[in-house]
């Protein structure tokens, strides 16, 4: 039996805005084992960020309890979370989100400058990292002299260089024509099943939903076994 | 140090804007170089050995307002004083109104009670037989490349000759050399004449002195000598004000201008100006980097070293500007010092301004960073990345 990555127990998250009260997930139950890929998919406004959000320790719950690793989130501060999300989680965004006065390179190496490693280290790793998702000769580009795809691409070697167990996309193909998209997933599903990395992905598109083991719906903030049908 | 390129990259993000800022920057702290160099200049003249053995007589009630020529041997008399001589304010300038030449008439034993100063026995003799003989400053000498020897005419901007011309000929008989002039540099662009000369040429002086200056045989006892000249002309006409050569200068130059004051002020609107125009800029640059700081936050940098990083980011520009425009400054204050012919004489940027200035461009540094700071440190992940 595979070991559980992520164990969610009536999780709840409220969103307060001025007096209103809003209830984005409502009591989930979830777990993942570690090395899966699980696409979350659902309507707009159902959660699924949120969600994603708590499992990358970007976020509080309400409620409930969440455990990523062994490591209870809901009781850490915001101290030891940022560190826990350091060496645990790497980040894939759907603007890509690199330093634009960067080039690709020390854009890749950014998470390594929170361990101890040295420059000459930093810099070998990063340069591993980029060959892995192919950019081993744009090392010297600056985000904005590459395309979409690359620069998503550059943002994935950014997520895996200090090497952690879980990854968490959200919509990392949203800003991405077709081809660039099959590039990017064909990617994750080469570190989640060549490199065992456990991959959470929020996306609209059941096209990048077919490169996960799985696709947990959402809706109205509840998980449900079947997706929503519009009406 | 490993996030220096981070730091770095950041304040070079919008390179126009941050060249502007760092040309407001460097011209402030130019200003302060400059500004700090006169103060400095205004608060070290009079200050001296020789200085401090020496006392300035004048009148208490302004520093214009002439003496009785007899006191001087009154104030030989007192106990304490080794030597006494006197002098008055000749006000010259030379074929034109703007060149000002510090020109005083001078008693014989002058030059006696100024050591400072160096010139030859026969440069002196000669000065004392010639009527309208007088002893130029080398530099002023230079500035206007006259020699011992030349006849040159002075116009006073004050005093009248008896036909009612304030043209005044004399002739260069000698040389004065500031043996230190580090301190000494005023008396380089001296213009001595003789007083006798000055008092039975005008009919305005009438055996008046503008001020007496005594040396103390022992520079602990200045107090009470100053305390015992002025008794002698208390509730007189013409009471006086005794003080040290520095004091006195410092009063004299009070009297023209509070330069403290007038530099404090300038600089305060200079630096207020600074810390509006530099906040601004740190707070844009910090605005527009929401989603980025967002994004290290996500990676695991910790709201602290957020902090930290916009604040070095905010105190390295202040540094990086304000230590070019020092570094300016120490060029430029020997340039402006050369190009007055001697007529300022800036000391360069001392070690103490350097200390002042870098204490300043940290402050203002740390202060104009501190609210983009917190802002950095507060942000909140998951609104940021969401862009509200």
């Amino acid at each position: 039996m595979a070991e559980k990555l992520i164990e969610i127990r009536d999780l709840s998250k409220v969103y307060e805005r001025g007096a209103q009260k809003i209830e984005v997930l409502h009591h989930i139950d979830l777990d993942v084992d570690a090395g899966d890929f699980v696409a979350l998919m659902g309507p707009s406004g159902s959660g699924k960020t949120t969600l994603l959000n708590l499992i990358g320790g970007l976020d509080r719950p309400t409620g409930g309890r969440i455990t990523v690793g062994g490591q209870r989130l809901d009781e850490l501060g915001a101290g030891p979370l940022a560190k826990w999300r350091a060496a645990t989680v790497g980040f894939v965004f759907q603007l890509y989100n690199l330093m634009p006065m960067l080039s690709a390179q020390r854009n890749v190496e950014l998470p390594l400058l929170l361990t101890k490693l040295s420059a000459a280290e930093r810099k070998h790793r990063a340069a591993i990292a980029l060959q892995l998702v192919g950019l081993a000769d744009r090392a010297t580009h600056k985000p904005a002299e590459l395309s979409g795809g690359q620069q998503q691409r550059v943002s994935i070697a950014r997520a895996i260089v200090s090497d952690p167990a879980l990854l968490v996309c959200d919509e990392p193909t949203g800003d991405l024509d077709r081809a660039a998209a099959e590039e990017v997933l064909a990617l994750l599903r080469v570190l989640n099943r060549g490199h065992g990395k456990t991959i959470v992905m929020v996306t609209h598109d059941p096209k990048a939903a077919e490169y996960a083991n799985h696709t947990l719906h959402l809706d109205k903030g509840s998980l449900v076994t079947q997706p929503a049908v519009a009406a | 140090m490993k996030y220096l390129h981070l730091i770095w990259a950041a304040l070079f993000r919008r390179r126009t804007r941050t060249v502007l800022t760092l040309v407001s920057i460097i011209a402030a702290f130019v200003l302060f170089g400059l500004l700090d160099a006169v103060r400095s200049s205004f608060n070290q003249a009079g200050q001296s050995a020789n200085g401090a053995a020496r006392l300035q007589t004048g009148a208490k009630l302004s520093f214009i307002q002439p003496l009785p020529q007899a006191l001087q041997a009154q104030i030989a008399r007192v106990d304490g004083v080794k030597q006494v001589t006197y002098a008055n304010w000749f006000g010259g300038a030379y074929q034109d109104p703007h060149n000002q030449v510090f020109s005083f008439a001078v008693a014989p034993n002058y030059l006696d009670l100024y050591p400072e100063v160096a010139v030859t026995d026969t440069e002196r003799k000669a000065f004392a037989a010639t009527r309208t003989g007088a002893l130029v400053g080398e530099q002023l000498a230079r500035r206007f490349k006259w020699k011992v020897g030349d006849r040159v005419p002075l116009q006073s901007t004050i005093f009248p000759d008896r036909q009612g011309s304030k043209n005044w000929p004399f002739e260069i008989v000698g040389i004065l050399h500031a043996t230190d002039k580090k301190t000494g540099g005023f008396f380089d662009q001296m213009f001595l004449l003789n007083w006798k000369y000055f008092d039975e040429t005008t009919p305005y002086n009438q055996g008046q002195v503008g001020w007496y200056v005594t040396r103390v045989v022992d520079v602990n006892q200045a107090d009470r000598v100053a305390k015992a000249i002025d008794a002698l002309s208390a509730n007189s006409d013409h009471e006086t004000r005794t003080q040290t050569e520095q004091a006195a200068t410092a009063s004299w130059m009070k009297q023209l201008a509070d330069i403290g004051l007038i530099v404090g002020s300038i600089m305060g609107a200079v630096f207020f100006t600074l810390l509006l125009l530099s906040g601004n800029t740190m707070m844009q640059a910090v605005r527009e980097r929401t989603s980025e700081l967002a994004v290290m936050k996500t990676i695991g940098f910790s709201s602290r070293s957020l902090l930290a990083m916009v604040l070095a980011e905010s105190v390295l520009l202040l540094l990086l500007g304000g230590v070019i425009g020092l570094a300016l400054a120490t060029v430029i204050i020997p340039a402006i010092s050369a190009g007055s012919g001697g007529m300022l004489n800036l000391p360069p940027v001392r070690r103490g301004s350097w200390s002042l200035g870098v204490a300043l461009m940290v402050a203002i540094g740390m202060l104009v960073g501190a609210l983009p700071a917190l802002k950095a440190m507060r942000l909140n992940i998951v609104d940021a990345l969401a862009g509200r």
